[in-house]
């Protein structure tokens, strides 16, 4: 295992490929008592056809999430219940591009990170226990489906883009799910839960050693093969300007957002997040002067956000909350970023935006979760997010004018819209 | 850790750590949680977040805090107990990862005793623009409380079961009392607050006790200081007679499931693990039955109200099924009165809860909230004297106390078209 030290941000971080090509990373907490592990595949719910021995799959969408539960099955019953005994509290989460699985303890952690690797490599369903879950992801559906927050940004990726997978919904519907058998899951954990394509991260008070001896026993010697996939070719436009959709709410609720252009992998990765963040921070952040003029005349309130994302081929930035005014709120936001670009930011103002930012980004360090999830992208998109300070020192006004530039014009805004429902 | 006393009713809780990358610091003004007051307590922290005499509007705050390397400082309002907690909590970067080396402590603290002692204030009032803006906010931020369906089936369940008693009161109050606010009520309310409640603040940090004492000293010198309004015993809840059954009805796709029971046993340690057992992890009986058994949900848990001594029950289901998870979920809580466990479930729920209480010093976030909750119900315990408590719980003492766990409220949410 190498070690790498970051000066600026107080931590070391230990790296090694295994022959299997799984990543490891660990990041030595001697003052904590939490000891955290992630271990995540590249497969989320954007993937849903894809190459195996030489043949394109078609899978249902919500299968990478599907998978994710029944992951945890195993031939001597549920993994979570031996995890609990040792005090570990296990979950996982599907995004559009990853499936993690984690837990953290406080005890018998090489036990605990046995369970987990072995756990997560190893499949063990049957048609039963397939069958049995649909009635649990149902539900959860039916939860996201209630859920105004999730209905609009859902809807804001559907407007942006016509083609691509981003627009699938992670949990799929009721009636994709249903489609689901044990052969196709097996499949996909084929494809996609070999060494190769998986990154484990421990973050905590653990020998970076030990865990690497511990992955090289655990998982399989060979890696496997890169799986091809198909995410759809997005046109440049935008495939709806807006998405209107009535719900049981107090306040009408928007999403404004713009499609960004993709990024290759690699440090521009992080380099364009970070100045996506920027260009959020200082177009509508708290400090920002469009973001104090609508909340003072009453057009936003402290829900009102945003932030930039990057997935595989995708690239947008969106802002929004509760307004009674949607239209007049997403007008503004066009308007101040066509100003910033005629005019610039005033230096001062630029500056503190910075320091701020720089900020923030220390504070994400303390949460081990969040250590592990940024390490892990960093792996899969090419770049080291802990870098982050060199990049920063690098910024200027002109990098962020020339993002807005490329990215925040009329043509790419689309408006998501969740108004109450008529009594 | 340690508690000490820096002015009449101001506590300090220091918890020194040199592991974060920030320092957190949180001054609460605890007071009864009352109908009357609870919306005006909100409303308050809210405009004083607005500005103050050297910085009197949001502009000049979000200046003043991204030049400390984006501290935050948050106004916040909880719940503890039948306590009502109601101040802000800032979070700024430690000095040692300043590029300039910075002391960053002493300005954040400042500023921190400016928004509770000096206000922007004009003819003796809050500004009034403020006043009405953060009114309009608070309305709508109680209103929204429908939007998420999980939270506001939890909290109607609270209070239809303690309709009457302080603990069913939300944090936030509500919109008819928010909206009969006035500006001169609200400046003595203001005043009251300061001068008369008792103010608890915690520090999490690299900093040594005697500098934190020191800048709060400072950052607080104007503050008020009268005779302490004192907080009242918890009320007990009252068990009625026969559980009552309570449906709405709204446009949703899921239903949510509310129960809740009255605990009548003392034993919190045996509670907790009793909870834990049955609804707490994701291990329970809850989990196990009602979701990996039957596939009748996504989540059902269940909630330990330790100050109060209630349990309560959440889940979401199809409308036609709520008899049946009712129906288990009663089963479930009879199965842990009886003792039905296997060995692997007790082990399990007790290394849950110690793994809990030992991680909770890995998270500034959680230690606050966690003394805050202490101070606020008058308890001193620290979480390695209750994961000590939790050790020594033999199971007969778990089933004894759980025992006493009786149905005392259902509360169902369903969908306008659904069958009854």
């Amino acid at each position: 295992m190498k070690p790498v030290h970051y000066e600026r941000l107080g931590e070391t971080i230990y790296r090694e490929t295994l022959p299997n090509g799984l990543k490891i990373c660990v990041i030595p907490k001697p003052d904590h008592a939490k000891k955290y592990a992630f271990f995540a595949t590249r497969y989320g719910g954007m993937d849903i056809r894809f190459q195996l021995n030489g043949r394109w799959l078609d899978t249902p969408a919500g299968i990478a999430h599907y998978l994710e539960h029944k992951m945890f099955d195993t031939k001597e019953g549920n993994a979570l219940q031996r995890l609990a005994k040792n005090g570990a509290e296990p979950n996982a989460f599907t995004s559009n591009a990853m499936t993690g699985y984690y837990f953290d303890s406080t005890s018998h952690f090489d036990e605990n990170l046995e369970i987990l690797l072995s756990f997560v490599s190893v499949p063990y369903f049957t048609g039963e226990s397939v069958a049995k879950e649909q009635g649990i992801i149902a539900q959860e559906i039916r939860m996201i489906e209630d859920n105004p927050d999730w209905q609009i940004y859902a809807r804001m990726l559907r407007a942006l883009y016509s083609v691509s997978t981003a627009r699938t919904s992670i949990a799929g519907t009721v009636e994709s799910i249903s489609r689901i058998t044990a052969e196709t899951l097996y499949d996909c954990h084929k494809a996609f839960y070999t060494p190769s394509n998986m990154i484990l991260t421990v973050v905590g008070n653990v020998d970076p050693v030990k865990v690497s001896d511990l992955a090289r026993r655990i998982l399989p010697k060979e890696g496997g093969p890169v799986i091809p996939r198909d995410y759809g070719s997005e046109p440049e436009a935008v495939g709806a300007k807006e998405a209107r959709m009535a719900m049981e709410v107090s306040s009408p609720q928007f999403l404004a957002g713009w499609k960004c252009r993709p990024v290759p992998e690699g440090e521009e990765r992080l380099r364009r997040l970070i100045l996506g963040s920027l260009a959020c921070d200082l177009l509508f952040g708290e400090s920002s002067p469009l973001y104090q003029r609508l909340y003072s005349q009453g057009l936003v309130n402290s829900s009102f956000g945003g932030d930039f994302e990057q997935m595989p081929g995708v690239a947008f930035l969106y802002a929004g909350g509760e307004s009674k005014e949607p239209h007049t709120v997403a007008n503004e936001l066009q308007k101040e970023a066509d100003r910033l670009i005629r005019e610039g930011f005033d230096e001062d103002y630029f500056q503190r935006a910075l320091r701020s930012s720089f900020g923030s980004s220390l504070r994400g360090l303390n949460s081990f979760e969040n250590i592990a999830v940024s390490l892990t992208e960093g792996c899969f998109g090419g770049f080291d997010p802990f870098r982050f300070p060199q990049i920063f020192d690098a910024v200027t006004q002109e990098d962020i004018l020339n993002f807005l530039r490329d990215n925040m014009t009329a043509d790419r805004a689309v408006l998501s819209e969740i108004v109450p429902k008529e009594a | 850790m340690t508690r000490t006393q820096l002015a009449g009713g101001v506590f300090l809780t220091h918890l020194p750590a040199k592991k974060f990358k920030t320092n957190l610091l949180s001054a609460q003004f605890v007071v009864p949680l009352r109908w009357e007051t609870a919306s005006a307590n909100a409303l308050l922290a809210a405009i004083l977040r607005r500005g103050t005499a050297s910085c009197p509007d949001m502009g000049a705050l979000a200046a003043r805090l991204d030049q400390l390397y984006g501290a935050r400082i948050d106004y916040t309002v909880r719940k503890k107990g039948e306590a009502q907690c109601v101040g802000f909590v800032a979070s700024l970067i430690d000095d040692c990862f300043a590029p300039g080396s910075e002391r960053l402590l002493e300005p954040a603290a400042a500023l921190l005793g400016e928004l509770i002692c000096r206000p922007v204030t004009r003819d003796g009032l809050f500004l009034e623009e403020y006043f009405e803006s953060e009114k309009t906010n608070l309305i709508d931020a109680i209103r929204s409380i429908l939007n998420d369906k999980r939270s506001y089936a939890d909290s109607r369940l609270l209070q239809e079961m303690c309709t009457g008693e302080p603990y069913g009161v939300p944090r936030l109050g509500n919109e008819q009392i928010t909206a009969a606010l006035h500006p001169q009520l609200l400046f003595e309310a203001y005043r009251d607050l300061i001068s008369t409640s008792r103010l608890e603040i915690f520090y999490s940090g690299s900093a040594e006790r005697s500098r934190v004492e020191d800048a709060l000293r400072a950052a607080l010198e104007g503050l008020p200081r009268k005779d302490l309004v004192p907080l009242p015993e918890l009320a007990p809840h009252a068990l009625p007679e026969e559980p009552r059954f309570i449906t709405e009805r709204l446009d949703v796709t899921q239903g949510k499931l509310g129960m809740g029971f009255s605990c009548g046993s003392d034993d919190a340690a045996a509670m907790l693990l009793g909870n834990t057992l049955f609804g707490g992890s994701s291990n329970s009986k809850l989990f196990l039955n009602v979701r990996e058994k039957l596939s009748l949900c996504y989540y059902a848990s269940s909630l330990f109200h330790r100050q109060k001594g209630l349990i309560t029950v959440s889940s979401g289901i199809e409308f036609e099924n709520y008899q049946k998870a009712c129906g288990e979920i009663l089963t479930q809580l009879e199965a842990v009165q009886k003792g039905e466990l296997e060995a692997w479930e007790l082990e399990a729920a007790r290394s849950t809860l110690l793994n809990a209480y030992a991680s909770m010093g890995d998270s500034q976030g959680k230690l606050e909230n966690f003394f805050l909750g202490q101070a606020a119900t008058g308890r001193d315990e620290t979480p390695e004297m209750l994961a000590e408590q939790i050790r020594a719980v033999a199971p007969e003492r778990i089933f004894e106390a759980m025992s006493t766990v009786k149905l005392d409220t259902v509360y169902f949410l369903q969908g306008k078209e659904a069958e009854a």
